[in-house]
Order: structure tokens, then sequence, then C-alpha cells
């Protein structure tokens, strides 16, 4: 087995509503989406946030465009105009769950 | 029945950039020209700039951007729709027009929506038991009644469609979802039924694709932000859209940007919840039976969408007044960056605390260490340079203007090699919360007038 990020083989974006953060990640190749969806389940997602999500996470299955979306409830400071936090929005969490080290295969090519 | 058309976006929000839909009419054929330029509070900055001048509360922006433009959209017949209305649709419709005037442009047809503004209307409706519940907290709105700034119900795609279909060259809306204002052309030109369901999603989806403006077409795009060619030129987005609901997503060739299947897919997945309801005025789209395939450089295929009926309701934003904020910055250097800017944190926090002042909530962060993604971050052994970011949340206006006044001091009464104030004390400004609900759809009448 070889450690990479799961940005070697995802991209995302991620946004907010109200104090929901919401990542969509997606598989760079189809082969890949099985990896997403093992690796990245609400309770590894969760335990990866750590105390920046104060409540739950809930992940959603898009394998027509190979892709996961989660919602990270309380995870904004209070979101929207209220919340003090640089990032209010949320606009770097999709990179801030790229950075995760997986452990893949060391024939998978990434 | 035209076997496609060309929609091009030409903002993705209220500020965005100003030559986007200049170059969208000038760099190639398009048939429509939609801008979206509302986002969840901006009704409320557009409410308090009406109660200073009743000639005032729409996207001025917008009227600046038709004079750049009128005489192409005249010559090429291109129509534009835009929720550039805010709260004074008819304000903007006549600053339009009075551009045309000053053009020279005669027989403009401006159609305007609205009967999305019911903050007038709520104690009626309260008396009749709709208390337009906190989708969030479900609590009464009657909590925040008195500090309410604005209240708009979102109007789908068809109240556009009845103005084009009268004539209009321009649409004006107020509050309307950014999704409407792509898929109203489409229902107009191809005859699509209001319980087409499929088509409505497919309509939507192209909406949801364009309504951030070039996030689709490699802005912001994560996958590969190197690969996107001319940043400084780049192009927004161009939905091709036929009869059948498929679209072709696409940019013009002489712009810059990127669009591929990547770059749809981020903004595909951009600010959703539950992707087998993307729930709308018009439809319930599922976004989980989207196909997106590569149709040749930067035109993309997206089809198989499908879609549901609607809800009874139609979904409301309203917005009120929750307090002040306010922030500051410095920057600290080497030596010893991180310690000093995390001890000045804590030296303001004890001076505020000593001088009896009151806040919701203090926040100190330190950006160039961990800002973004706390204790994500990589940590760093030495710190060539730290920026403290303060920030506090309060309804006590003292407490808001003393906080101010006591970031200044720090540079010579605190740790050493301090720099990076400017722009003087921090003044708090006001908090606008954004307050979500539902009402039925039954005791809301959407109006279009068309004129010219």
């Amino acid at each position: 087995m070889k450690t990479i990020r799961l940005f070697d083989i995802a991209h995302g974006r991620s946004g907010d509503k109200g104090d929901t953060s919401n990542i969509g990640i997606i598989a760079r190749k189809p082969e890949f989406y099985p990896i997403l969806v093992e690796t990245l389940t609400p309770e590894t997602v969760k335990s990866w946030f750590g105390p920046i999500c104060k409540g739950k996470v809930e992940r959603f299955e898009l394998p027509n465009i190979q892709a996961l979306n989660f919602l990270l409830h309380e995870a904004l400071g209070g979101g929207g105009t209220v919340t003090l936090k640089l990032d209010a929005q949320g606009k770097t969490m999709a990179a801030a769950l790229l950075k995760m080290e997986i452990q893949v295969p060391d024939e998978l090519e990434v | 029945m035209k076997t496609s058309i060309r929609i091009a976006a030409g903002q993705g929000f209220w500020g965005d950039l100003q030559r986007a839909p200049v170059d969208q009419v000038t760099h190639g054929q398009i048939d429509y020209l939609v801008m979206d330029y509302l986002a969840e509070v901006t009704m409320s900055i557009m409410q308090k700039q009406k109660q200073k001048d009743p000639a005032l509360g729409y996207a001025r922006d917008f009227v600046s951007v038709i004079e750049k433009i009128l005489p192409d959209l005249m010559s090429k017949n291109i129509k534009v729709i835009a929720n550039a209305g805010g709260v004074n649709p008819f304000a903007c419709r006549d600053a339009v027009l009075e551009v045309a005037k000053k053009l020279g442009i005669t027989g403009l047809k401006i159609g305007v929506v609205h009967g999305d503004d019911i903050l007038k209307r709520l104690p009626e409706f309260l008396e009749t038991g709709i208390e337009l519940e906190n989708m969030d907290t479900g609590e009464s709105i009657w909590k925040v009644q008195h500090r309410l700034l604005s209240a708009n119900v979102y109007f789908g795609a068809f109240p556009i469609v009845e103005a084009l279909d009268q004539g209009a060259q321009i649409v004006i809306t107020g509050r309307c979802t950014d999704t409407g204002l792509t898929l109203a052309p489409m229902i107009h030109e191809f005859g699509w039924k209001n319980d087409d369901w499929d088509l409505l999603a497919a309509g939507t989806v192209a909406g949801h694709i364009l309504e951030c403006g070039a996030q689709a077409s490699g802005g912001n795009f994560l996958g590969d932000w190197k690969s996107v060619p001319d940043f400084a030129n780049i192009g927004f987005p161009i939905a091709e859209a036929h009869p059948d609901g498929t679209f072709i997503i696409t940019k013009h060739e002489s712009l810059g940007g990127l669009v591929n299947t990547m770059t749809v897919k981020e903004q595909l997945l951009y600010e959703i919840g539950d992707p087998t309801q993307y729930i709308g005025p018009d439809v319930v789209a599922d976004f989980t039976s989207i196909q997106v395939e590569d149709a040749g450089e930067n035109r993309v295929k997206v089809f198989g969408i499908k879609g549901r009926p609607n809800t009874p309701f139609y979904k409301v934003s309203a917005s009120y007044e929750d307090g002040y904020f306010s922030s500051s910055t410095l920057v600290y250097s080497w030596p010893d960056a991180a310690e000093k800017a995390k001890a000045a944190g804590e030296i303001l926090k004890k001076r505020l605390d000593l001088l009896g002042f009151q806040f919701d909530e203090y926040n100190a962060e330190y950006i160039g260490m961990n800002s973004c993604h706390g204790h994500l971050a990589d940590k760093v052994e030495d710190y060539p340079e730290v920026m403290l970011r303060v920030s506090v949340r309060g309804s006590d206006k003292k407490s808001m203007t003393g906080f101010g006044m006591e970031i200044a001091p720090l540079i010579l009464t605190g740790p050493p090699a301090v720099t990076g104030f400017a722009g003087g004390r921090p003044k708090p400004s006001d908090i606008v919360a954004y307050w979500p609900a539902l009402i039925p759809k039954t005791v809301i009448s959407p109006k279009v007038e068309v004129t010219g």
C-alpha cells in the first residue's frame, strides 16, 4: 500500500447554506469513485474535521458524475453574515478535506 | 420553433466582472444574456438604499452595463433577463429607459416582474396563521418582526416567460431564482409546458451551471487551476439549449477560461443539499440523473435529466437586523511571529474584559497559520509572518465602538515587530441575518408588466 492525498484522485468545490458547509468531492477518474465511497463516510469526514464541524455530517452519492456531496452542519460559526470566521462561507473547506491522506494499492496510478 | 438557443451568463453576483456581459454580446453569437445580482442578503442592502432615496433599491450596475451593450442588443436582437430590480424593479426599468433615451434608442420593450416583495404583507399573513417559520430553527417570524429589513418570495421562470411572450426585450425582476433566469427563455422558445417536469428540470440544471458566472468556465477551479488559459480575459459560460432538454455548456472561443467536464461537475455540486431533490418553484430536479459528457474543446454535453412535480410552496428570503460586527488586523513578523500574534490576541481580550465591554462573540484568527483550515493546517517551525485578525459581534454599541479603539494601541503597548494597521479605527457595521421560510403559493401572485 502507498499513501496519497485525496487531492491526487479527487477535486471539489465548497460553499454554504446558512451554518451548513456544503462540500462536493469528485473523482478525477471514474475508477477512483469507489475509493471515495469507501474512504469518505460521514464518520470519517466528521472525525477529520473534528472541532470545525459541531453538528452531524450527511453524505449523498452521485454515481452519475462520480461524486459525493457532504453537508456539514454547524460548521461555519453561525453562518452567513453572522459568523466571525474569515472563511465565512466555507469556500476553502473542500481543499481542507482533500488534504486527507489515504492508503491505496501500490499499483493504483494517480 | 428554434432548434437551439444560446443563453449566456453575464454576472454571477452583484459586483462581478463588469466586462463580462459586454464580452458576451460582442465576442460571438448569443440569443439571451442572463444576469444574477441577488445573494441572500442583497435585498436588505437595497431596502436600506430605498429608505434613503425612493428612486434607489436596485442594482445600479445593471443600468451602466445596459448603457454599454444596448446598441448591440438592439442590432443583434439579444434579449436580457436580470434579477437586477431588487426591491424597486420599476425604478430600475425607468433608469434603463432613461439610458435608451440618451442613446437615441426607441421602441425598447421592457418587462417587469414584481409581487415578490412581501414585507408590507407580513401582518396580514401573521393574522391568517402564516407564521413563516424559520426553515432552520422552526421559530415564528414574530420573533424578529420588528427588526425585519426585507422579505421576498422567490419566483421561478414562468412570470419571466409571460414577459417574453408579450415581447419584452429586457426583463427585470425582483427576487427570482437564479435558475429561473435561464429556464425562462427555454420555456418561451420551445413551448415547454408547466408540467414537462424533465424539461423544466433540465433548464433548471442549466441555470444552476450558469448562475455563478465563470465558476463553470474555469474560475475557482480546484481540479487544475493552472490549466485554465488567460484568466485575465476569462469567458463566462454559455448554454446551448435544445427543445429536448439536452444542452451544451460552452464559452466564446476568443475569450479565456476553460469548460470541461471537471469545471462543470464542480459547479453542479456547488451549494446543493440532497441531490435527489433540488427544489425550485417550478420543478424538483434530480441531480443524480444528470449525465455529463465531453463534446469537444470547451464543450460539455449535459443530458438525461429527470424532474418531479413542484411543491405547493414558494421559498421566502427575509432578512433582519442582528447586532453589530467589527474586525481588524495586525501583522507580526519574525521572530516568534505566531507566538506574538497569539499573545496580542490574548492581551487585547484581557483589555476588553477590563473595560467591561460585552460581546456575543470574540474571535481571534491567525492568517498565514491556520485561519482557513484550523487544526488541519500543517505546522510550521518558525513562521516568517502571521496576520492576527480579531473580530467581535454584539448588540452593545458602546462595546463595539470601544473595540475599535483598542487595536492601534497594541502596536506601542504589545509584542514587537508589528505592522500592517491600515485604514484607521474599525467602525462597527450592521449585521443583517437571513431568515429562510416557506409560504403557500396560493397567497402569492406574481405580476408582470410590459411597457414600450
